[in-house]
């Protein structure tokens, strides 16, 4: 019978094509912005993921997250330092600065100073040039995914050039990305591109410029405080747990390992601001959508074939095996239904890769995905299977 | 006008369905219908039987009882000496499963599945596997004159041809219980006829019992006897002889 149970859900092709709408969209819709939100989160902490190769992050206390500017004073560093089980410790300088083209626009970027000597924390990819360069004079390496779209640079102005006293550049004239040599000005100090590097797209959707810690405080206003954190390697055999807890103890500053940090950075973003509960809602309308759609689909394709079960029920059927054939259309809808969805946030997502989009589809989301799609079978099936259930039998009698 | 007879009857045949006073009431309080107020009948084995009757008379309440799908509030009845209302509801689909054939007014045929598919339910509902029940409907379906439409959709198929589809899914399993509901109401002449003597020879054992509710004068004379139904009650029942003739149009 479960073979005719098939065979009657796809037989019937406007209302399971409008069953597969339905469970489909709802999928679409859950993962879709389950993926983005999940994308959107995970470039608040991607700065951190970034720097890599450490085993701790000492900062602040009281900042909650990697962006929040809670600097420390210099002193700090040598503090660590002296922590038995520390194999090396380097200061990192992370500020928004503003940054000024030939034209005279000005942006403001997401300026990073890493260690001068051993360059640590320094960009995953480089595309143009070397690390190295960034120990030559006002070098600094530019981000190429945003500043291609936030630095141009006018067309008529040769890399490395400097404009000519009283040029002027006509703003709505052709543009050109950074490029190798350019030469920008960050708070008003000279500064020379010598390569261009590829960051993870951040939640601060500004360009990043990466540059020794030394010339990066020269940029940054003149303060006491200009470390942000100081990245820690432990020793060999030293635990980072154990580590972190002995540097906590004995500067009395905040320290955790770079998945812990990102955790709480992620987790100030999603208890302060609202954008839970924008995309939450917006899973929950596709969950409903889905509920609405699906779900009265499948109950009228139930209703049109109830005179049929009625007829499986006369001839014999026990209810049991009415409801798992109902149960049976439900699942199969649903496994469809969710395939289709889920394969076209797949083909979404690829094409949103390497794009201003943030999607990211873990594991759990098709999981999440399906269970919702469970869910809103079981609720239209339970329903349809209450009709079939109160199925008199006896009704086949009764006339059309 | 056919003569009447004292109910119940006795048959050489022997008695395959028995009611004593069955009862029948729906709703309850003021909006309680009594559909059947006592009703007496002996369907014997081997013949065709039917129950005919004014709109509302009970009819319909009466077979649905005698195959199972309803239960009697009071009174007696056994199926080939079976008290059905001694049974669970699973051993009564059971029952059905196994003893009972229906032919629905509506045909009730599945529009998604093919004609032999159709006729293959019964065989499939007691265990036996769909390309072995399908394998035996075409079968059927080939000695109901509807050889190679097998594959068709029902919907494909004429009004007499879906009730020949009707019949061949009625009679696939072997059931020693037919139960029919109009099952001319929707064919001319010629063909109802043809259906009737098909349904009638399938009553011709001992061990056998065909019911049919009309209202189709034309095929009175097929029957063996004719139970006449009015206001919950079997008020009369005819045989032989005093059966209606058949009209011309028969």
């Amino acid at each position: 019978m479960f073979r005719f149970a098939i065979k009657m859900l796809f037989g019937d092709s406007a209302k399971f094509y409008g069953i597969l709408l339905g469970l489909g969209f709802a999928s679409l819709l859950i993962a879709q912005q389950a993926s983005i939100f999940v994308g959107l989160m995970s470039r608040t902490f991607a700065f951190i993921g970034e720097v890599g190769h450490v085993d701790l992050w000492v900062f602040d206390p009281t900042q909650s997250y990697v962006d929040e500017p809670k600097p420390l004073r210099t002193t700090a560093l040598e503090r660590v330092r002296g922590v038995t089980g520390v194999g090396w410790a380097a200061p990192l300088y992370k500020g928004l600065l503003v940054t000024t083209l030939p034209d005279g626009s000005r942006k403001v970027c997401d300026v990073v100073g890493i260690d001068d000597d051993t360059l640590a924390g320094g960009p995953a990819e480089i595309v143009a040039g070397s690390l190295a360069d960034l120990r030559l004079p006002d070098a600094v390496m530019v981000e190429v995914g945003s500043s291609q779209q936030q630095m141009l640079f006018p067309a008529e102005l040769a890399p490395g050039a400097v404009p000519s006293p009283g040029q002027v550049f006509d703003p709505n004239g052709p543009k050109r990305p950074v490029e190798i040599g350019d030469i920008i000005e960050i708070n008003e100090r000279r500064a020379r591109v010598v390569g261009l590097v590829k960051c993870a797209e951040t939640f601060v959707a500004a360009p990043t410029i990466y540059t020794t810690y030394s010339r990066a405080v020269t940029y940054a206003p003149p303060s006491r405080r200009v470390m942000s954190a100081v990245l820690v390697k432990a020793s060999p055999d030293v635990d980072p747990a154990t580590l972190a807890a002995r540097i906590e103890e004995e500067t009395g500053l905040k320290s955790m390992q770079p998945h812990d940090y990102s955790m709480r950075t992620l987790g100030y973003w999603m208890r302060e601001t609202g954008i839970p509960i924008n995309f939450g809602i917006a899973i929950a309308l596709g969950f409903f959508v889905g509920v609405a759609i699906a779900g009265q689909m499948f109950y009228n394709f139930t209703l049109d074939n109830l005179r049929y079960f009625g007829a499986f029920k006369a001839m014999g059927a026990s209810t049991w095996k009415l409801l798992g054939m109902v149960a049976l259309q439900a699942l199969v809808a649903g496994i469809i239904g969710l395939g289709l969805g889920l394969g076209a946030v797949s083909a979404f997502g690829l094409n949103a890769a390497g794009g201003k989009l943030a999607f990211k589809m873990l594991w759990q989301i098709p999981l999440i995905a399906a269970g919702a799609v469970l869910v809103i079978c079981i609720l239209a099936s339970v329903i349809s299977m209450w009709k079939v259930v109160r199925l008199d039998p006896a009704d086949v009698f009764k006339g059309p | 006008m056919a003569a009447a007879t004292s109910i119940p009857t006795a048959s050489p045949a022997g008695t395959a369905i028995r009611l004593r006073h069955v009862r029948k009431t729906f709703g309850k309080g003021e909006y309680a219908v009594q559909a059947l107020r006592g009703v007496d009948l002996d369907i014997p084995g081997g013949e065709l039987t039917m129950l005919v009757g004014p709109s509302g008379c009970g009819k319909t309440t009466l077979i649905s009882i005698l195959a199972g799908l309803l239960s009697r509030d009071a009174g007696e009845m056994s199926v080939f000496g079976q008290d059905l209302g001694t049974l669970s509801r699973d051993r009564l689909a059971a029952w059905r499963r196994e003893s009972v054939g229906f032919i629905f007014q509506q045909f009730n045929l599945v529009p998604q599945l093919s004609v032999a598919e159709n006729v293959s339910v019964p065989l499939v509902l007691k265990g036996e596997s769909v390309g072995s029940a399908v394998r035996k409907s075409n079968e059927l379906l080939a000695t109901l004159g509807l050889e190679g439409r097998g594959t068709s959709a029902p919907l494909k198929l004429s009004g007499g041809q879906q009730q020949r589809v009707a019949i061949a899914r009625a009679l696939i399993h072997d059931p020693r219980l037919l139960v029919c509901d109009e099952p001319t109401s929707a064919l001319d002449a010629e063909l109802g006829r043809r259906v009737m003597t098909l349904i009638r020879d399938r009553s011709r054992q001992p061990d056998r019992a065909v019911v049919v509710v009309t209202h189709d004068d034309r095929i009175f004379h097929l029957a063996d006897s004719i139970a006449h139904m009015n206001d919950g009650v079997v008020d009369r029942l005819s045989r032989g002889e005093h059966l209606s003739q058949p009209r011309q149009s028969l």
